[in-house]
């Protein structure tokens, strides 16, 4: 059995957290270059423009993309032949305060939702875990901003709703909350599985890049036909109106039951801010 | 889609003049606060205690920065979502407040008041806070240290790159600019 050291994931986990606020990355980039050269709208454009140079200043001087560096959001994958010395959750979670505190990064975690006290340091994150074949940890970072969060929906269809309402659900959430969400959006659906399952799944996908498809050829076709769908609500760039609403759609499936049809829609901002480490 | 170069304090006639979809490059002194902050000054003024700053002619931008870097003016600073301040905004219209900045819809009663008081909402961009630090010249915290990023702090601003989302004639960005692109 092979042996990680706690400090190890801290360490590795810290680095990407900090990187990922940093620097929006390559994919990210990419998505706004085709968002520019897709966006009919000048105040549009003037959006994304500023989107890019704010990219390019954030990466070159080394402070965040964002200021609201979001709600620490962590899938581990644990190998069942790994094991760690120490405590992963603490570990994972020492990761997020030395990110967040060295970093410079916005502490935006409270106690309590009632009590609302700041915790200082960006912890706890939000942890799920996933134990998995093999020998190796691999941690998926996401710093979800809480205003694209808020705009986020869940449903319980009926089954009789079928396809046409999973869709008219994902228009009606980012139709009424997109602009809100600091379009170009992100937007990451979680399909079928139970109520929470599904909830999981459309953060998975939100956090999946804009440009890697659903390996199932039908719902990689869903993914277009919605993006393509909701690139029609003219919300644009901030919701200023426009051609460009979101730079993808992901969609995240899992078996159902016979009575159930649950649909969960993650919106994630033009601040999609994800890495990740293998160990 | 006029351009402006504007200065504070704003007049009424400022105001009067800016039109949805116009940009608007903005200097001079505007002063931070969200949530936390407009409970308190709403609160205080019910109690008759003054502002912490002047309000006549003032913009407020609603803005939790990230730590400033050893060096900076100010960390990351970009606008939060207005309508959780939709609330509070009538209540400082009434007595001076000239403009908001943030990003987001507002909602009637905000819209209305607008009209009312003379009052100008301007977007800026979300999440490009990077770019919109660069625009701040200096920053002193003024209020309510304890707040943490939501404390009020006075900016120097230089350029501010804007956006007219609300004006005072009844116009809204958020639906006048959508109907515009939306395929039904
Ligand atoms: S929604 Fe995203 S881009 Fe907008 S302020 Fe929040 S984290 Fe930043």
């Amino acid at each position: 059995m092979r042996t990680v050291k706690a400090e190890e994931v801290t360490e590795a986990l810290a680095k990407v957290a900090v990187n990922a606020n940093y620097d929006i990355g390559p994919e990210m980039l990419r998505a706004f270059d085709q968002a520019l050269a897709a966006e009919k709208s000048e105040a549009g454009q003037e959006v994304i423009r500023q989107i890019q140079e704010n990219a390019r200043i954030a990466r070159q001087e080394c402070v965040p993309y964002c200021q609201d560096t979001g709600f620490a959001v962590v899938f581990a994958e644990v190998g069942q032949d790994v094991h760690v010395e120490g405590n992963l959750t603490d570990a994972i979670n020492a990761g997020i305060r030395k990110a967040y505190t060295a970093g410079y990064l916005r502490k935006s975690i409270l106690n309590d939702p009632i009590e609302r006290k700041n915790t200082g340091d960006n912890t706890p994150a939000v942890i799920h875990y996933d134990v998995v074949p093999g020998d190796k940890i691999r941690l998926t970072f996401g710093a979800k901003g809480g205003g694209s969060e808020n705009m986020s929906k869940q449903a319980m269809l009926k089954p009789a709703d079928g396809l046409e309402g999973v869709k008219k659900f994902v228009l009606e959430t980012v139709s009424s909350g997109g602009a809100n969400a600091c379009p170009p959006l992100v937007i990451g659906v979680g399909l079928g599985g139970t109520f929470e399952k599904s909830c999981i799944l459309s953060k998975k996908a939100a956090m999946r890049s804009p440009f890697h498809r659903n390996p199932d050829p039908f719902y990689a076709a869903l993914e277009d036909d919605l993006k393509e769908s909701l690139n029609k609500l003219g919300i644009g760039p901030m919701g200023y109106g426009g051609t460009v609403t979101v730079l993808g759609v992901n969609i995240e499936v899992h078996p159902c039951h016979l009575v159930a049809l649950p649909v969960a829609v993650n919106v994630n901002c033009h601040a999609d801010r994800h890495g990740e480490v293998e160990l | 889609m006029a351009e402006y170069i504007l200065k504070t304090p704003l007049t009424d006639a400022d105001v009067q003049k800016l039109r949805i979809g116009d940009s608007v490059r903005l200097s001079g002194t505007i002063y931070t606060a969200r949530d936390a902050a407009h409970k308190r000054m709403v609160e205080g003024l019910d109690n008759g205690q003054p502002l912490p700053f002047d309000i006549k002619g003032s913009l407020v931008y609603y803005v939790g920065p990230s730590p400033t870097k050893p060096g900076n003016v100010i960390g990351s600073a970009g606008p939060t979502t207005a309508y959780r301040m939709d609330p509070y905004a009538p209540r400082l219209m009434e007595i001076g407040m000239k403009g908001m900045i943030a990003k987001g819809k507002r909602n009637d009663a905000v819209k209305e008041a607008m009209a009312k008081h003379k009052v100008v909402y301007l977007g800026a961009t979300g999440g490009a806070a990077a770019l919109i630090a660069k625009c701040i010249k200096k920053c002193d915290v003024i209020a309510y240290e304890d707040l943490g990023p939501e404390a009020v702090r006075r900016l120097e601003v230089e350029d501010m790159p804007l956006v007219v989302v609300t004006d005072c004639h009844g116009g809204d960005l958020y639906i006048e600019g959508r109907k515009q692109y939306e395929v039904r």
